[in-house]
């Protein structure tokens, strides 16, 4: 029996490992049109493949491969998605003075909308009149005098901080100054400048409306969402139907998963009588960050950053600060604020201290999840991206980077899956640790 | 003090030199960090291998969790850059 199954496994191990070395081997086209893609040029507008490939081949001698946006386009939010080396143009949805605006991103994402705009960085696209978006965040275009009218505000911001560094200077100035009159004629001065730089910067404020599109990270979250609805209601059915039987298909797929968060994370934490409060929010976290993760990896679908936005994880991170702050009991809010066992003169010390944990705990948390996820997702493109620099020399050199970044790529991405793993269950592991210290009962 | 305020003023001006070495040095302390913890692990798997799966579990946790202590000035050093 033995020997029958040996074999099957190897044949199986082999297959993955070739179908993960050719997925890579094709994401090469797929980058290289996406190399072309970035550069917006007017070969790719017109769709004609000889001078695309000729614009391809030529494109690094011409236009020097700036990594630093390509993978900051690449993790940051965005307006369209792009699947396949195909770009989808998202809805934008805008609230503005006139009420309730939606239309398609591609209104904005056309050669003859770009634009420029002297001192912010990044692309610019105008939709007609009445629209510009700088850098993904979209403003009012007329209201706000035109691209000639953001340029002078976007002035009048430099010059407000210019302002600034004066006024810091003439404060150190003051604390360095000995006699009251030069204190006051200080004193004078630093009210005027600063009179200035409050008007200079109230005048720089550039009008935008609300936005509320569907960008990349929407999509991405409502995917997992659909994901896990998915899954977990037909686990939920399967239970009720399958009462008293063994689990069978995704229902045996999962359970070892749920109840390795209840019984290694929830119940240790929290202690097996309170542990049921907390555990469904516990499963939902550590799932959606795990398939929030798993989703970011997947080559050609989209390549969504959804864990690592600050704002998600900010989301995920005040909410398990209100679960702790709404739970605390009285041992909690005793051990916090008078921690016992300790001299009283510490107390002074110990206590702002713990007062200030209580808000760093979850910041932490946060920055833990965003930061492992971005940097993760920097690293592979990172290595693609070294293709693009080396290969600038010759055709001979892409290919032969191309081989050496495919390798490491490979070998982070394995890294990858095991990081998202990994931070879900970090991050699940401390919010119970968080929740069992809020509920712990006080023993001596 | 005049020199102090001479090469605060350069690392204002060349934020991008600073930021590498921030991250750099971020890289150094993940490394001691994740390395004693890794050796020590070791360690103990060596003196009882019965208990190596449970130290294994444990070394991964605190290798992530010493790892995001990295992680923030590497966030840092990219706001340093970027902002």
């Amino acid at each position: 029996m033995t020997s029958k199954i040996n074999p099957l496994i190897s044949f199986t191990g082999k297959f993955v490992l070739l179908t993960i070395t050719v997925v890579f081997a094709f994401s090469f086209s797929g980058i290289c049109s996406e190399q072309d893609l970035h550069k917006k040029s007017a070969a790719h507008s017109n769709g004609n493949t000889t001078q695309k490939v000729a614009h391809a081949a030529a494109g690094p001698a011409k236009k020097q491969w700036k990594p630093g946006e390509f993978i900051m386009h690449h993790v940051a939010d965005g307006h369209q998605m792009e699947w396949c080396g195909f770009q989808i143009p998202l809805p934008v949805m805008l609230w503005t003075e006139e009420g309730f605006k939606c239309f398609s991103s591609s209104n904005f994402y056309q050669e003859k909308n770009q634009k420029h705009v002297h001192g912010m960085e990044g692309h610019a696209f105008s939709m007609g009149d009445d629209y510009i978006m700088i850098n993904e965040v979209i403003y009012y275009l007329k209201e706000n005098g035109g691209i000639h009218g953001i340029q002078e505000m976007v002035k009048k911001a430099e010059e407000a901080d210019v302002l600034l560094a004066e006024i810091t200077k003439l404060e150190k100035q003051k604390k360095k100054a000995e006699s009251e009159d030069e204190k006051l004629s200080l004193d004078n001065e630093i009210a005027s400048i600063s009179a200035e730089e409050k008007l200079l910067r109230e005048a720089s404020v550039i009008a935008a409306p609300f936005d509320i599109s569907i960008t990349k990270n929407v999509w991405g979250l409502l995917l997992v969402l659909a994901l896990m609805v998915f899954i977990f209601v037909r686990i939920a059915n399967r239970y009720k139907t399958r009462e008293g039987q063994a689990p069978k298909g995704i229902q045996n797929l999962f359970e070892p998963l749920i109840l390795f968060v209840r019984d290694d994370i929830a119940i240790p934490s929290i202690g097996a009588a309170k542990a049921e409060k907390f555990t469904p929010f516990l499963l939902s976290v550590f799932f959606f960050i795990w398939f929030a993760n798993l989703v970011g990896l997947i080559p050609f679908l989209v390549g969504f950053n959804i864990a690592g936005t600050m704002s998600i994880t900010l989301v995920l991170a005040v909410v398990v600060f209100i679960i702790t702050t709404i739970n605390g009991n009285k041992t909690y809010w005793g051990h916090m604020l008078a921690v016992p066992g300790v001299p009283k003169w510490v107390l002074i010390l110990l206590t702002p201290i713990e007062i200030l944990q209580m808000f760093i705990k979850p910041t932490v948390l946060m920055i833990r999840l965003t930061a492992n996820i971005t940097a993760g997702h920097i690293i592979i493109l990172a290595f693609v991206s070294l293709i693009f620099l080396f290969g600038a020399g010759s055709e001979g050199a892409y290919w032969g980077v191309g081989a050496g970044s495919a390798i490491f790529m490979i070998f982070m991405y394995l890294i990858e899956f095991l990081v998202a793993f990994l931070q879900a269950y970090v991050f699940t592991l401390l919010a119970a640790i968080y929740f069992g210290a809020a509920v712990e009962e006080a023993h001596h | 003090m005049d020199l102090l305020n001479v090469m605060l003023e350069i690392e204002g001006m060349t934020s991008g030199i600073t930021a590498g070495l921030g991250a750099g040095m971020a890289a150094v302390g993940a490394g001691i960090g994740i390395g004693k913890v890794g050796g020590s692990a070791v360690e103990a798997m060596a003196r009882q291998p019965e208990m190596a799966n449970d130290i294994r579990t444990n070394m991964i946790l605190i290798a992530a969790l010493v790892e995001g202590a990295a992680l923030f000035a590497i966030i840092v050093c990219l706001l340093a850059v970027l902002g």
